[in-house]
């Protein structure tokens, strides 16, 4: 059985337990329902600052419905209800005082598919910060701007071609003009919904060594469907199964003694 | 005669089916490829088809023939005269089906005597010829027969053969459209130079009545139309545009479920009601009513005003403009909302940022599409625009359009071939093309921007 | 990297300012959606409250002795002799006989046309069909023509009644009398004649002050001139002191002619003045509303008032020349002036009566779905415009259902994938987008031209009608045989099915429903559809009922257009009962469209 098993590496430095960072998002008896569909089950998680948390599990089982949650995207869908309680650095998400147009300038959120708007990149990238007033001048906004496409690794190549439009890229180029776009506004948290599944191989790499270095400033939270990313990019995982978290803890000790049996037979392959 | 011919025709094909059928019922079905009913359809099929052709050809064949007896009986020397032959021709026929008004002379009764009798031998001919035919297509139909004989394909063949011919009768109609007006168009054109048509200031058909001044000058130029029909399509597009557009936004991005389902049937109720109702209500209701306020305010409104007719053809485009861009404005992935609303965009940033500069070709082609609608719209600028053709743009005054005048001047009793009736050909070419031009360029756009978010 | 400032005054400003911003554009969609049920509900109201009242009409209950001298002199009861009898004469002496006072000319001519012709032959139809009925005394409900029906239903004027205070006395009982009241009983409609005369006499005044205005700048013109002579002739310029000199005569007429303008005002205005604020009697006119006293079962319109005193003329006449006590005689008006309104006041009084008498009677207007057009507003029908658009329909229908499917399975299923294909998908797009009166020009040229079809015929009508809507039927069972899943043509491939078998035998029924939706919202914009319509000829006034496809026609919506372009004020109102009449069968129509949607509803 163990022969079956993902074989992790995990680097040295990032061993050690989560208490060691600070809390960045805690999310109590957080509980999804689609309409008539119980999405979630009361799923009570802390995410540590500064890292990556991967959140895997099969199909359906509610990872990206979580990952909605913590901007507050599931608004956006009339038939979604969620309740519980999110708290970002110990402000309650849901509080009327807290403004969803300024949680979300403060949790970023990069999608599966590459979704540029069929603007220049440069108007991609400035999107952000325009609608948040903030830049004063075009030279700050250029400054952004720059500076946003370099963080995300994009720059180099696309700095002659800054008025072409973002959808010309190339699909791994795109993803990261979206990463850039996502942290132009600096948000303390970028969610990504599984930004790599329509991305091949080598832009795959791109992005996850992208994230490596992003999460020195950012808490990063990915929902995955490959065990070998959520492995090789995350500090912590969790796992979701129908719904509920199951299990969660050191992205090591998940992948090598998981406590629960079915986290066990997912990272055995047993489904999937 | 007509009647006859089609009840043997009928007859004889019900025939064939029968035989056809029974025939093949005789044989063991183990061996039969198609069904009996099949072989009885190939019967009918190898009857219909000659006496159908017997009577395409036959019937004008033999029309032609007596005419050209009749009128030769009447007068050899009319062969020529294409005006008096056809006028003399029609007295003929009027004599010979008994319903000429007043006495008809010595030669006209001999000629019509001609034409009966020939009519009549040629009608026997073509009732037989086509008894024949079918009863010839039975025969062969029956021996081709066999019990391996493939009915089916042959019927299907021919099925398809009709469905391709159905499918062409669109085909058929442009190319109809197209000579209609093209021909008629190109003998105005022998008349009216068409430098002066299409850039001339004044439009006066009526002075063109009389003979020695048809075609007379400056009295075929469409640019007063040009003017009017412009200015009642830019009013109906600045009502329409606007209040079409927000309402399709609207609907798409904040509207619940609920209120879409109570909406979307006003707007379908508005589509649906017939342009002459509209214009009933611009003539008499708005375009009053903008006079008498227009008078209270000190200004002097036409009662015709360009203003009622554009107003009430805005309303008319609405639905069209609404539901057009509700359209495109789905179409745009809902991948691009979230993006939007990820950053922090409220729903009018990522309306007006993200969505509407996303969807802007498929507006753009909506917009063609409705004002495409409005200048070739009829109804409502015949009853509430006017028809003198004043070359202003002032909204207030009363303005023509391509439409008024081409009805203006192909309503009540035309005489053929003068310039002012071929002038309204001219206009429905001129009108044909310029719609169909925006259409096309537009469905291109629609097709194009539907791929991209495909 | 600069960061998000979340926190100051400043940040919570712009929030403030960016949400203000997202309520006012909600706001402006909504404000879209509002002025579309707005219009759409000022348009139906519109067309409803116009339309409604000619749902029904208003008949004179009459009895008229069928005198056998006048329809059927030698006794023959044979129908077509009674047939051609003059009952118009019969029903007009009737009408002479219940107001006998009326001898003038011009009022006896008011009499016989408060009738419709349609009443004589309503009584001629009883009569032939019942000969039995010469010589008798026939009771029937006689058709009012249109303006008398209008008046009816309340367009006429509104009428004000109030007892008499003093004791009355009529001069006479016939033509010109006098009536005299112990009290001042017109002092109230004297002041308001004075007032009227006081408000016109202003009006010349301020006409008088702006011609007083151009007058004065005409003379300042003329200075002006005056210097430009001089100045030219101090320059020796003969050409420019000509003109100069002619301009100046031209302006010394016009100021000639203002001046006197400006004079004959201020006298009208003084003379008007005068009498509005002296206390002599007023004579009434046609712009005033109309003054009557009723007195002894009588009417006397006032053609001149004082304060206890009016002249005037008899309109009914009262049953003597006595006296009536304070309360048993009547000061009427007729608020509407007699120039604004279609009947006169003594039309107003004859009507009065026959509603007094109990006569009018207010009924459903069946006449209007049994007859044909008419001239006369009160005769007109629609049942001709109806049939026509039946015909129409028929013809449309017959030819586009099966061209439609058959040109939809074409393109859905057998056709091949190369260039022929696409023009004819691209022409069938395109051909849905032409404007409707090229349809029309296309059946003029071929229908009528070429091919030599008659004029104004249901059957061309319905042909370009079908080629106008064929592209919609195409384009809706394309829509239908697309939504069956190809699983069902697979299956019944899979069992030995041939292509066309397939498709015949299990995916056109299951498309059929789709199809029928289609096609019932062809046909309802085929129905509404009127410019082609008015191309081949079917404007013209047609009085029979059309009884087959060649006979000419018109159509609803081209029948609703000839109306509306008539000038009588009862046409308008049948213009927009024939529209309700459109409406309700295009809405009949949707809603089958939409019940068909409905119940056959399939998702897959």
């Amino acid at each position: 059985m163990m022969n079956t098993m993902v074989h992790v590496e995990v680097p040295a430095a990032d061993r050690g337990p989560a208490a060691d960072r600070a809390i960045k998002v805690v999310a109590r008896g957080v509980n999804v329902h689609y309409g008539e569909k119980h999405a979630l089950h009361d799923v009570d998680l802390d995410i540590p600052e500064r890292a990556v948390t991967a959140l895997i599990g099969p199909s359906g089982c509610g990872k990206s419905t979580f990952l909605r949650c913590l901007n507050r995207m599931n608004d956006t869908i009339p038939v979604a209800r969620v309740t519980g309680r999110i708290e970002i650095d110990g402000h309650d998400i849901h509080d009327p005082e807290l403004d969803v147009v300024q949680l979300r300038a403060r949790v970023g959120m990069v999608f599966q598919k590459p979704n540029p708007f069929p603007k220049s990149v440069y108007e991609n990238v400035a999107y952000g910060p325009r609608i948040h007033g903030l830049a004063r001048t075009k030279g700050e906004l250029d400054e952004i701007v720059v500076s946003s496409l370099r963080r995300a690794g994009l720059y180099e190549e696309v700095k002659d071609r800054l008025a072409d439009s973002g959808t010309g890229l190339s699909g791994g180029q795109q993803q990261r003009l979206c990463i850039a776009r996502a942290i132009a506004v600096s948000p303390e948290v970028i969610l990504m919904d599984e930004p790599c599944s329509a991305l091949d191989p080598i832009a795959t790499a791109k992005i996850e060594e992208l994230m490596d270095e992003l999460r020195e400033n950012f808490t990063i939270i990915i929902v995955t469907h490959s065990m070998q990313q959520a492995a090789r990019v995350s500090q912590r995982t969790a796992f979701f199964h129908l719904g509920s978290l199951v299990e969660e803890g050191p992205t090591e000790t998940i992948f090598t003694t998981p406590k629960d049996r079915r986290t066990l037979d997912y990272i055995t392959g047993r489904f999937g | 005669m007509t009647l006859l011919y089609f009840a043997t025709l009928l007859s004889l094909v019900a025939a064939g089916y029968y035989f056809g059928r029974s025939r093949a019922a005789a044989v063991s079905q183990a061996a039969l490829h198609s069904r009996p009913a099949y072989h009885g359809a190939f019967v009918a099929i190898a009857v219909l088809l000659p006496m159908l052709a017997v009577f395409a050809v036959g019937v004008p064949l033999a029309q032609r023939l007596a005419e050209a007896q009749a009128v030769n009986a009447f007068d050899p020397a009319l062969a020529g005269d294409e005006l008096r032959r056809g006028a003399v021709l029609r007295d003929i026929v009027a004599v010979a089906a008994g319903r000429f008004s007043g006495e008809p002379s010595a030669a006209l009764q001999r000629a019509a005597e001609t034409y009966r009798s020939l009519r009549s031998w040629s009608d026997a001919l073509l009732i037989a010829g086509g008894l024949a035919f079918g009863l010839l297509a039975i025969a062969f139909g029956l021996r081709s027969l066999s019990a391996r004989f493939r009915a089916r394909n042959h019927v299907e063949r021919f099925v398809t053969v009709v469905l391709f011919a159905c499918a062409s009768v669109a085909v058929l109609t442009t190319v109809g459209i197209v000579f209609s007006v093209l021909f008629e168009t190109l003998r105005f054109f022998e008349r009216v130079s068409p430098v002066e048509f299409l850039f001339g200031l004044h439009w006066s058909p009526q002075t063109a009545i009389r003979a020695d001044q048809a075609g007379s000058s400056g009295a075929f130029g469409i640019i007063p139309l040009v003017a009017g029909t412009l200015l009642i399509t830019t009013i109906a597009i600045l009502v329409a545009g606007p209040i079409g557009l927000f309402s399709a936004i609207y609907l798409a991005e904040y509207a619940s479920p609920r209120f879409r389902a109570i909406v979307k049937p006003i707007l379908e109720i508005l589509a649906g009601i017939p342009t002459v109702v509209l214009g009933f209500f611009a003539a008499l209701t708005l375009a009053p009513w903008i006079r008498d306020s227009g008078g209270l305010l000190g200004l002097n409104v036409a009662s015709e005003s360009a203003l009622a007719a554009g107003i009430v053809m805005g309303m008319m485009i609405i639905p069209f403009i609404s539901s057009l861009s509700d359209d495109v404005i789905n179409a745009v992935p809902q991948s691009l909302r979230d993006g939007s609303y990820a950053m922090g965009a409220t729903r009018s940033e990522t309306v007006k940022k993200v969505i509407l500069p996303a969807a802007f070709a498929g507006i753009v082609s909506a917009f063609m599409l409705a004002i495409s609608r409005a200048v070739g719209e009829t109804m409502i600028v015949v009853m509430a625009a006017g028809l003198a053709a004043n070359l202003t743009f002032n909204p207030l005054e009363a303005v023509t359009t391509f439409t008024v005048q081409i009805k203006t001047i192909l309503v009540g009793d035309q005489e053929f071939d003068s310039a002012k009736t071929l002038a309204a050909f001219a206009l429905g070419f001129v009108l044909f093309f310029f719609t169909l031009t925006l259409n096309v360029i537009a469905l291109q756009i629609v097709k194009r921007y539907r791929e991209q978010y495909d | 990297m600069r960061t998000l400032d979340l926190e100051s005054e400043a940040a919570r400003a712009r929030v403030r300012a960016r949400y203000r911003a997202e309520a006012r554009f909600k706001a402006y969609g909504l404000i879209a959606i509002a002025l579309t049920a707005l219009f759409l509900v000022i348009v139906l109201s519109d067309v409803l409250i116009k339309g409604l009242p000619a749902f029904t009409q208003h008949y004179l209950e009459m009895t008229v002795k069928v005198d056998p001298a006048e329809i059927d002199p030698q006794g023959t009861r044979d129908p077509t002799v009674i047939a051609s009898g003059d009952f118009q004469a019969l029903v007009r002496n009737e009408m002479r006989a219940a107001f006998p006072e009326v001898r003038d000319r011009a009022g006896r001519r008011q009499l016989d046309g408060i009738l419709s012709t349609g009443a004589a032959d309503r009584l001629r139809d009883l009569v032939v069909a019942d000969p039995g009925l010469v010589g008798q005394s026939v009771k029937f409900s006689a058709l009012l023509t249109d303006d008398a029906d209008l008046y009816y239903k309340g367009t006429g004027t509104s009428i004000r009644r109030r007892g008499g205070l003093g004791t009355a006395a009529a001069s006479a009982t016939t033509g010109d009398v006098t009536v005299t009241s112990s009290a001042e009983d017109f002092a109230a409609e004297l002041g308001s004649v004075k007032q009227v005369l006081a408000e016109r006499a202003r009006v010349l005044r301020v006409e008088a002050d702006r011609v007083r205005a151009s007058l004065r700048s005409q003379e300042a013109g003329r200075v002006a001139l005056q210097q430009g002579l001089a100045a030219a002739r101090a320059a020796n310029e003969p050409t420019r002191v000509a003109t100069f000199e002619s301009r100046i005569k031209d302006q010394d007429a016009e100021i000639e002619q203002l001046a006197r303008r400006v004079a004959e005002l201020d006298q009208q205005a003084d003379a008007l003045q005068a009498r509005a604020t002296g206390s002599g009697d007023e004579a009434l006119d046609e712009s005033l509303p109309s003054l009557l006293v009723a007195i002894d079962g009588g009417l006397v319109k006032v053609s001149e008032v004082g304060r206890s005193k009016i002249s005037g003329t008899v309109l009914l006449p009262p049953a003597s020349a006595g006296e009536a006590a304070p309360g048993a005689w009547q000061v009427v008006s007729y608020v509407t002036p007699e120039a604004n309104r279609r009947v006169s006041d003594r039309e107003v009084a004859w009507l009065e009566r026959l509603r007094e008498q109990g006569l009018v009677q207010r009924r459903f207007n069946w006449a209007f779905f049994t007859s044909g057009d008419s001239r006369e507003p009160e005769l007109a029908g629609i049942r001709g415009a109806l049939v026509g658009s039946a015909l129409m329909l028929l013809v449309t229908l017959v030819l586009c259902l099966p061209i439609g499917v058959a040109a939809a399975i074409y393109l859905e299923e057998f056709a091949p994938k190369n260039r022929l294909t696409e023009l004819i998908e691209v022409n069938i797009n395109n051909l849905a987008a032409v404007p409707s009166i090229v349809f029309g020009l296309l059946g003029l040229a071929v229908f009528l031209n070429y091919a030599g079809l008659p004029r104004s015929a249901p059957l061309v009508g319905g042909l370009v009608l079908a080629l106008l809507v064929l592209p919609t039927i195409i384009i809706a069972s394309r829509a239908a045989l697309k939504a069956v899943p190809p699983s069902i043509k697979e299956a019944a491939l899979g069992v030995g099915a041939s292509h066309q078998q397939a498709i015949f035998h299990h995916v056109l029924p299951l498309a059929m429903p789709g199809i029928m939706t289609g096609t019932i919202i062809g046909m309802a914009h085929a129905l509404g559809e009127t410019a082609p319509l008015l191309m081949i000829g079917m404007v013209a006034f047609i009085v029979e009922v059309p009884t087959g496809l060649t006979d000419a026609a018109t159509a609803l919506p081209v029948q609703i257009y000839l109306w509306s372009d008539l000038p009588e004020i009862a046409f308008q109102s049948k213009t927009a009962a024939a529209i309700i009449v459109l409406l309700l069968f295009l809405f009949v129509m949707n809603g089958a469209a939409i019940v068909l949607r409905k119940r056959f509803e399939r998702r897959w």
